[in-house]
């Protein structure tokens, strides 16, 4: 295990560049996943207003 | 012009690009994106770390290449598709494809950003320097500044239609730089290796190696579809916000 680790010596570049890969596409499916909601719970409550005034 | 009506193929194509229907087909598409994204990740990593056998040259250096190389491709493909969306907006002003082109940009700035910093991780090793100037690197380079630029641009007018149409223009400019990338390491004299995969005819890498470098591939054009149909969502309930449809979505009725 160790041994994979050090990738041959390689370790402080090969680790760098697979963890900044996860991280770059893990953020770039979370992030407008995150807008989606955000935006419809948004949207819920302007909705829910507009009703609100319209009602009174 | 009443011919509209006439023409199915014409109506299939306005239904293709209404918003609620890309809406709805979106969220149903894309976990199963995402699915085959993650089993595509996980047969391509299994591959490519454990599988497959040492550079008998770069050591275990090159295992970069798993990420580096889908990177870099995909940083090119989508930004074709970022061109063709915007060459089909500008000539029959549909609105997905504006939606798919505005979408795209930042996935591949991100694709971009990834091949630049694995490839300056790669290259500090083997060539013994993080940058060079070369035309494989600097074209790569001028393809992040096109996409960080068409952002730019499009989110610099206050009419959308305007903006679209100046982003539009300069995606269809930039497309000049991806023949420049793809054979910049043949036209010029680059530190860059030559390609190995793309010589369809003889590749010249081992078949243990070349499984898992098309899985990643794979994985991250899964990736591109998953972060663009999650992206659309957004653009789509944004741009529609006003309408009976999204206030059904949400939940109240108009």
């Amino acid at each position: 295990m160790s041994e994979f680790l050090a990738m041959g010596g390689y370790a402080w570049y090969v680790w760098p560049a697979y963890a900044i890969t996860l991280l770059a596409l893990v953020m770039s499916v979370l992030m407008p996943i995150r807008r989606h909601k955000d935006l419809k719970a948004q949207l819920t409550g302007l909705v829910g207003q507009r009703e609100n005034t319209d009602a009174s | 012009m009443n011919q509209t009506k006439a023409n199915p193929w014409r109506r299939r194509f306005h239904e293709l690009g209404s918003p609620p229907s890309v809406y709805a087909l979106a969220g149903r598409l894309a976990p199963w994106l995402a699915g085959i994204c993650l089993l595509l990740f996980a047969g391509g990593l299994t591959g490519g770390l454990f599988l497959a056998p040492t550079d008998y040259q770069q050591g275990e250096s090159y295992r970069i290449i798993y990420i580096h190389v889908p990177a870099a491709w995909l940083s090119m493909f989508v930004y074709a598709v970022m061109a063709i969306s915007s060459a089909i907006h500008l000539i029959w002003r549909m609105k997905l494809a504006d939606i798919v082109a505005r979408a795209s940009a930042p996935i591949g700035a991100v694709y971009t950003f990834l091949a630049l910093v694995t490839g300056s991780l790669w290259g500090k090793p083997m060539w013994g320097t993080w940058w060079v100037w070369d035309a494989r690197l600097t074209s790569e380079l001028i393809l992040l500044f096109l996409y960080l630029g068409y952002m730019a641009l499009v989110s610099a007018f206050d009419d959308r239609r305007t903006a679209s149409r100046a982003g539009a223009i300069l995606a269809l400019v930039g497309v000049i730089n991806l023949p420049i990338i793809h054979f910049s390491v043949e036209w010029w004299n680059t530190l860059h290796q030559g390609p190995t995969v793309t010589k369809f005819d003889q590749p010249s890498i081992a078949v243990s190696m070349l499984v898992p470098l098309l899985m990643m591939a794979l994985a991250f054009q899964f990736h591109y579809g998953w972060a663009l149909l999650a992206r659309i969502r957004s653009e789509i309930l944004e741009s529609e916000r006003r309408t009976a449809w999204v206030s059904d979505l949400v939940g109240h009725r108009s």
